[in-house]
């Protein structure tokens, strides 16, 4: 095993009586004193105010997303009820007789859709699992309430924070899909 | 106010007195509560930080411009932390010495506000009979140093009352460290008494009271650093604050101390701050002299003007303490009483000696 020495040498009259280490000291302090109080350059974020942004493919909440015609895209299949880890996501199927789907190509959609924030753990299983694109981990990451009950969101809160996602639009494309298939040979583009 | 002409001079004398204590006390307690402010702004600031800027009783809001300005400030801070210290749990563990654990803070609280009796915080109100001082004792100095050397009594108490290794390590520690301070401190003092003449307090601001010139601290540099350096070792300031430690003692001496006891060391440092701040300005700073040189006022208002030439002096220095703590790391054990016993106190002793010479050769 080999060692290194390392050369210290002894401290000089000047550095044994403390002085450069105060003057360094005063030099260091009063330089960020000034740069905070005079530039006003403070690395602090002051958070309710200025806030965080997220990087794309940041998972925050999930919230159930409505397409482009404003209908609700979960079609019940509680996939994502399964998938869960943490048993957030509690769905109630409309049932034999329950409302129909508000839009074309879909059999029915959920009665109730429940997510529990406080179990949540963000994982975006249900966004990767669901068939139908109607989940999605948003860009959420402060979730606040003053009971448990209110961090249970239903489906009507889910849908609102949720919002609209018209960038994958699976259904219109299937359908496209489907009359280009009434023709043949395909047309090549 | 004429009524007070025709009561006899003791009567007079008492309620002048109670009525200066009672000033001294909230200014002082006020000071405490605002240096603690300026400690965390200040540290903030040094810190790349804002600092404390969120509280505000509800109607600041109401208040244009200045109330946000005031509230970014902290000015409301004090109060809130107060509030905090008065609401905490008192929490007192099962296996400590009760009696001591409850005396300790109290002895650790006292003696520094005790010391403020003897500084000369302004000259007169206009009535040359009445000294701006709570008690014009002809030993000043040396009741301040006997009532400063019972405050290590409460650290020490706290460290053995709490019958646990850390504070026990930090009473130990305070100890050592008062023991060797207070001789160099003590001995420093000396120098000045020796230029003088007179160990009273308000005689040493009469001869500085000329104007900046006159100061001690221009006759007296060496004495000036001793003092200064021994007053951050007696307070328990960074870089010389062993006894509390966080880093290697979890809280040192008050680590089994929460909610107003706990407070009651808090304040006790900031109180000693402020009286050895009091203290330098009064022996090396001039006093409540002003700058420009100032008789004894014979109006309240230049009366006024030298207390607030003495409160401005004592809040620059308690700056100076508070910047300190953010520039310099605590010293080493040993380099510490290496500092106190082998290079401050043959310095002082030095300082003496050329002093008395010069004091015998000059002084006809």
């Amino acid at each position: 095993m080999s060692t290194k020495v390392v050369d210290r040498a002894p401290l000089t009259f000047y550095e044994r009586t403390y002085l450069p280490a105060i003057l360094g000291g005063i030099k260091v302090t009063s330089k960020h004193l000034f740069n905070t109080l005079v530039k006003g350059k403070a690395v602090t974020m002051e958070y309710p105010e200025q806030k965080w942004v997220v990087p794309a493919g940041y998972r925050g909440a999930p919230y159930l997303v409505k397409d482009q015609d404003g209908a609700t895209k979960c079609v019940s299949c509680q996939l994502c009820e399964f998938v869960c880890p943490p048993k957030a996501i509690k769905i109630t199927p409309p049932g034999p007789e329950g409302q129909p789907a508000d839009r074309a190509n879909a059999e029915k959609m959920p009665r109730e859709f429940e997510i529990n924030m406080l179990r949540c753990i963000f994982c975006g299983f249900c966004q990767e699992v669901c068939p139908e694109e109607a989940i999605f981990l948003q860009k959420d990451y402060s979730l606040t309430g003053q009971s448990r009950e209110e961090m249970i969101y239903n489906k009507e809160k889910l849908l609102k924070l949720g919002g609209t996602h018209a960038g994958i639009q699976k259904w219109k494309h299937k359908l496209e899909e489907a009359k280009e298939q009434e023709t043949f040979p395909v047309p090549t583009p | 106010m004429d009524s007070i002409k025709y009561l006899d001079p003791t009567t007079q004398f008492v309620l002048f007195s109670i009525l200066k204590v009672m000033l001294v006390f909230a200014v002082a307690m006020t000071g405490v509560a605002y240096s603690v402010l300026v400690e965390r702004k200040v540290s903030a600031w040094i810190q790349d930080r804002p600092g404390p800027n969120r509280v505000a009783p509800f109607f600041v809001e109401f208040i244009p411009v200045i109330g946000p300005w005031l509230t970014r400030l902290g000015i409301f801070q004090p109060m809130a932390d107060g509030l905090k210290s008065f609401l905490k749990e008192d929490f007192t563990p099962s296996y400590v010495r009760k009696v001591y654990f409850w005396l300790a803070p109290a002895i650790a609280c006292v003696p520094s506000l005790m010391t403020l009796a003897v500084i000369p915080f302004g000259s007169t109100l206009g009535n040359a009979a009445n000294k701006m001082v709570i008690a014009d004792l002809n030993v000043g100095i040396l009741y301040s140093f006997g009532i400063v050397s019972l405050g290590v009594y409460g650290i020490v108490l706290a460290g053995y009352a709490a019958n646990s290794k850390y504070p026990f390590l930090g009473g130990i520690r305070s100890s050592a460290q008062m023991i060797s301070y207070e001789i160099a401190m003590g001995m420093s003092v000396v120098a000045v008494f020796l230029l003088v003449g007179d160990l009273n307090l308000s005689s040493v601001v009469d001869y500085q009271r000329g104007g900046l010139h006159q100061w001690l601290i221009w006759k007296q540099p060496l004495a000036f650093v001793i003092f200064m350096i021994a007053a951050f070792a007696e307070t328990n300031r960074l870089p010389f604050d062993l006894p509390e430690s966080e880093t290697e003692l979890v809280g040192g001496y008050h680590t089994e101390y929460s909610s107003m006891k706990f407070a009651l060391f808090f304040m006790g440092e900031y109180a000693a701050m402020i009286a050895a701040s009091g203290m330098m300005v009064t022996l090396f700073l001039g006093g409540w002299s002003s700058p420009f040189g100032s008789e004894p006022a014979g109006t309240i208002l230049g009366g006024l003007v030298h207390i607030g030439w003495f409160l401005a002096k004592v809040a620059a220095l308690m700056v100076v303490f508070i910047w300190t703590r953010w520039m310099l790391p605590r010293f080493r054990y040993d380099q510490l009483m290496d500092l106190g016993w082998r290079r401050f106190i043959p310095l002082a002793l030095a300082n003496i000696l050329v002093t008395a010479l010069i004091v015998a050769f000059t002084h006809k």
